[in-house]
C-alpha cells in the first residue's frame, strides 16, 4: 500500500506480533526528501536513520530510514548506487537526522548531500577516509590516536564565554564532551560532542551468530538492557517467522515494566539530590535497592541482563516468586506515594523544579522526541498504549496502558510523569503476575538466510529501535541499535537554553540520557 | 517536613556490614586501620568510565545506597583525579577515551591505586572477549594504565566492588 497518496513507495506490514511496522524499498534518493516531507507534514517522527554496505551482495549501498507514525512505524529503505552512495539531507525537515545522517558517514561512508558535514563518531581513533562498516575494510591502518580539532558552534559578543566540560564528568557518569556558552551565569547555547564511548558494536556484530548479537545488543546501554534485549528478538522473530509464546511475552513485559521502575526510582532519588535534597536519594536508593535484590533473587540478574533470548525468555516465574512480586509491589507503591507528597509539599525542591529546563510540545513534536520527555511535554506518545490507528502488541493490547502525560515539560513535569508511571507500572505488573498464560517460555529460532527485521519497543526512556539483516548463511550481516537519546539529546540542548549553569545537572538528570546507547 | 522527619525516623539504619576483602578472611575494622596507616586519611575514589554499557556505574552509585553505605566506611567519590588516591575505572577502553583516560591517571598523585570494574575493563569472560583490540577500542584497562586489581562481573554486584576496593588498600 502507499502511505502517502502522492509518493509512490509500496509499503508491506512486516509479519509478526511486534508494533506495526510497514516496510517500503525504493532506489531513488530524492524520494526520501520527499517522504519525510509528507510524514512531518502528518505530524510524524524521524525514529532511526543508519546505513549498510551491500556491495558484497551486489547490492551497492543503502541507507535505512525508520519513520514514526501515528499508525505505527516505516521502515524505507533507499538503494544507493556503489559510485556515488549520496542522499539528500533532511535534518532541514528533522533536526534529529543531523546526528544520525553523520554517524552514517563515518562508519560507511554514506553521505547525505549538504548540511553539517563535520565528523560525529569519530574523533582522532582512525583515519577519515577508512569506514569501519565497509565490508571490505580489514584492519584499520595504524594511526596515533591523536586528539582532533573540533569546529564547536562559536557564540560571539560582550561578556560572552565558553564553558567546556568533559569528556571526563565530575561525577559518577558516561564520558561526554559538553560547550556552554554563557554571559555570566546565564547559558546562551549548549553543544554537545558525544562518540566517546563509541566501541564499534555494530562492526562487532557483523558475522556474529545470533547468540554474540543478543550479548552485544544487550549492552549497548546497560539501563535499557531489557529493552533492547526484546526490540533485538522482536527484529528477529519478524524476520523468521515465528511468534514467542503467550507466556513469555508476558514475562516480557514483566520484565520491562520492572526495568522502567528501578530507572524512576533511582532518576526520583538523584533529582531530589541535585536540588540538596539529599534525603530523596537516600530514600529512593534504599527502593531502587529492594527492587534489584528482587530481580537479583527472582531473575537472576540485578538489572536483568540476557533474560530476553530470541523466541522467549531465560527465566521464569513460579507461585511463590509471584507472591513475593506481589509484595514489593504493595510495599513500593505505599513508599512512593509518602515520598511523592514530600516531594510536592518540598518548597525548595518545587522552586528548583517548576519552570526549568522546559520545552514546549512543539519544540518535543520538531525534535522527533519520544518517551517520558515527549509526554512531560504533552505529546501522547507511548507504544504500549492505544492510540488512533495503533494497536500495541501483545501482552500490551490487552492492558489498556494508560500514558502518563503533562504539558508544561518542565523538570518538575518530567519527575511528575515518572511519579505516575512507577504507579501505572505498578498496576501492569500486578495483571502480569495474576494473569500469567501457561505455556513453553522458549521457541526455537532457525535463522532464515537474508531475512530482515525491525524491532520496536517502548523503553523506559523512549522508542528502543532494533534493526537486524542476516547474511546467506544465518549469521548477522548488519544490527543496528538505535536509542531514543538520539533524539533527547538534541532536546537537552534546548532545554537549557532560558536556565543558568548551576541547573544544568537537574535538568540533565531529569531527562537522563544515554551515551553508550547512542555512541554504540 | 514533619512527614520527612517521620519517614527518616521509620526507615532507621539499613546499612548493612562491609563484605570481607576477597580471600584474605581479614576483620572490616582491621581494613579501616589500613586505610588510616596507608594513606593517613579516608580514601578518596575518581570514577572514569572509559567505555562501558553505565551497567558497571550504576552498580557503583548503588555503592553509596544506605545499605553499602561507602562513604559511612570513610571512602569517598570526588570529583577531580587530583584529589584521588584510587582510579576506579571501567570500560572497554574506547579509542575515543583512550588520551582522557593517560591523562586522568596521569593526573591522579602518587601513591596511586587503579581498580579495573567489569567483565570489559578486566578483559575477561565472554562479554570482555567481545571488546578490543578493534578500530573503536584498545581493551581492557590493563591495555592503557597499570591496574592493581581486577573486579570482573556483568556488571559486578556492590559487594564485590566494595570487596575489590578494600583488597586494593591491602596491597599497598
Amino acid at each position: 500500500m502507499f502511505l502517502f497518496d502522492d509518493i509512490p513507495i509500496d509499503f508491506a506490514l512486516q509479519p509478526g506480533l511486534g508494533s506495526p511496522v510497514w516496510r517500503g524499498r525504493s532506489n531513488d534518493a530524492d524520494d526520501l526528501k520527499d517522504f519525510a516531507a509528507s510524514v512531518h507534514l502528518a505530524g510524524g517522527r524521524l525514529s532511526a536513520l543508519w546505513g549498510s554496505d551491500c556491495r558484497d551482495i551486489g547490492q551497492g549501498f543503502r541507507l535505512d530510514v525508520v519513520f514514526g507514525l501515528n499508525e505505527g512505524h516505516a521502515w524505507l529503505r533507499i538503494d544507493l548506487p556503489e559510485e556515488a552512495p549520496v542522499y539528500p539531507d533532511i535534518s532541514s525537515i528533522f533536526p534529529a537526522a543531523n546526528r544520525m545522517q553523520r554517524a552514517a558517514r563515518d562508519l560507511t561512508g554514506i553521505r547525505q548531500a549538504g548540511g553539517d558535514q563535520r565528523p560525529w563518531l569519530r574523533h582522532g581513533g582512525w583515519p577519515a577516509d577508512w569506514y569501519p562498516l565497509r565490508h571490505d575494510a580489514s584492519v584499520p591502518p595504524e594511526s596515533e590516536n591523536a586528539p582532533t580539532d573540533y569546529p564547536f558552534v562559536v557564540v560571539a559578543g560582550d561578556g560572552v564565554h565558553e564553558i567546556p566540560v568533559g569528556p571526563i564528568h565530575a561525577g559518577i557518569i558516561e564520558p561526554g564532551h559538553f560547550r556552554f556558552s554563557v554571559v555570566g551565569e546565564r547559558i546562551l547555547r549548549l553543544e554537545e560532542r558525544l562518540g566517546y564511548q563509541h566501541k564499534g558494536i555494530e562492526q562487532r556484530a557483523r558475522g556474529a551468530d545470533l547468540a554474540t548479537g543478543a550479548l552485544l545488543v544487550g549492552r549497548v546501554s546497560g539501563d535499557s538492557t531489557v529493552a533492547f534485549a526484546w526490540a533485538y528478538a522482536a527484529a528477529l522473530e519478524a524476520a523468521c517467522g515465528i511468534e514467542p509464546s503467550p507466556r513469555a511475552l508476558v514475562l516480557r513485559a514483566l520484565l520491562l515494566e520492572r526495568e522502567r521502575v528501578a530507572n524512576h526510582l533511582g532518576d526520583l532519588g538523584a533529582l531530589g539530590n541535585d536540588a540538596a535534597l539529599a534525603f530523596g536519594l537516600a530514600q529512593f536508593m534504599r527502593l531502587k535497592e529492594d527492587w534489584l535484590r528482587l530481580n537479583a533473587a527472582l531473575f537472576g540478574h540485578r538489572y536483568l541482563m540476557d533474560r530476553i533470548v530470541p523466541g522467549g525468555v531465560a527465566c521464569d516465574l513460579d507461585a511463590a516468586a509471584a507472591a513475593a512480586l506481589l509484595v514489593q509491589c504493595d510495599a513500593i507503591e505505599r513508599e512512593v506515594r509518602e515520598l511523592r507528597a514530600i516531594y510536592d509539599e518540598h518548597s525548595g525542591l518545587q522552586d528548583r523544579f517548576v519552570t526549568t529546563g522546559a520545552i514546549d510540545a512543539a519544540l518535543a513534536r520538531e525534535l522527533s522526541l519520544t518517551g517520558f520527555a515527549a509526554r512531560a511535554a504533552g505529546l501522547i506518545l507511548d507504544g504500549r498504549a492505544h492510540r488512533h490507528g495503533y494497536t500495541p502488541p501483545p501482552p500490551y493490547a490487552s492492558l489498556g496502558v494508560r500514558p502518563a502525560t503533562r504539558e508544561e515539560g518542565d523538570v518538575a513535569a518530567r519527575a511528575a510523569v515518572r511519579f505516575d508511571e512507577i504507579f501505572e507500572s505498578l498496576r501492569l505488573l500486578r495483571r502480569l503476575v495474576t494473569e500469567l498464560p501457561t505455556g513453553e517460555l522458549r521457541r526455537e529460532l532457525a535463522p532464515v538466510p537474508n531475512a530482515e527485521g525491525l524491532g520496536v519497543i517502548e523503553g523506559w526512556r523512549g522508542e528502543v529501535i532494533v534493526g537486524v539483516r542476516l547474511d546467506a548463511t544465518g549469521r548477522i550481516a548488519r544490527l543496528h541499535p538505535h536509542d531514543p537519546s538520539w533524539q533527547g539529546w538534541p532536546a537537552l540542548e534546548h532545554a537549557v537554553m532560558k536556565d543558568i549553569v548551576p541547573d544544568f545537572p537537574l535538568i540533565n538528570k531529569s531527562f537522563n540520557l544515554s551515551y553508550s546507547g547512542q555512541d554504540i | 517536613m514533619l512527614a520527612l522527619l517521620k519517614r527518616i525516623a521509620k526507615t532507621g539504619i539499613v546499612s548493612e556490614p562491609a563484605p570481607e576483602a576477597g580471600e584474605a578472611k581479614r576483620e572490616i575494622d582491621r581494613l579501616h586501620d589500613e586505610i588510616l596507616a596507608i594513606l593517613g586519611r579516608a580514601l578518596t575514589i575518581r570514577e572514569v568510565d572509559a567505555g562501558s554499557c553505565n551497567a558497571c556505574e550504576l552498580e557503583i552509585h548503588a555503592l553509596n545506597n544506605p545499605y553499602y553505605n561507602l562513604e559511612g566506611r570513610g571512602i569517598k567519590f570526588v570529583a577531580s583525579p587530583r584529589h584521588a588516591d584510587m582510579l576506579l575505572v571501567t570500560g572497554p577502553v574506547t579509542k575515543n577515551m583512550e588520551n582522557a583516560l593517560k591523562i586522568a591517571y596521569e593526573c591522579t598523585p602518587d601513591p596511586k591505586l587503579v581498580v579495573a570494574v567489569g567483565d570489559c575493563g578486566c578483559g575477561c569472560g565472554e562479554v570482555g572477549r567481545l571488546f578490543g583490540p578493534n578500530y573503536a577500542t584498545v581493551g581492557p584497562i590493563e591495555a592503557v594504565i597499570p591496574v592493581d586489581v581486577k573486579v570482573p562481573g556483568c556488571p559486578p554486584t556492590p559487594t564485590a566492588l566494595l570487596q575489590g576496593i578494600l583488597a586494593a588498600v591491602r596491597r599497598r
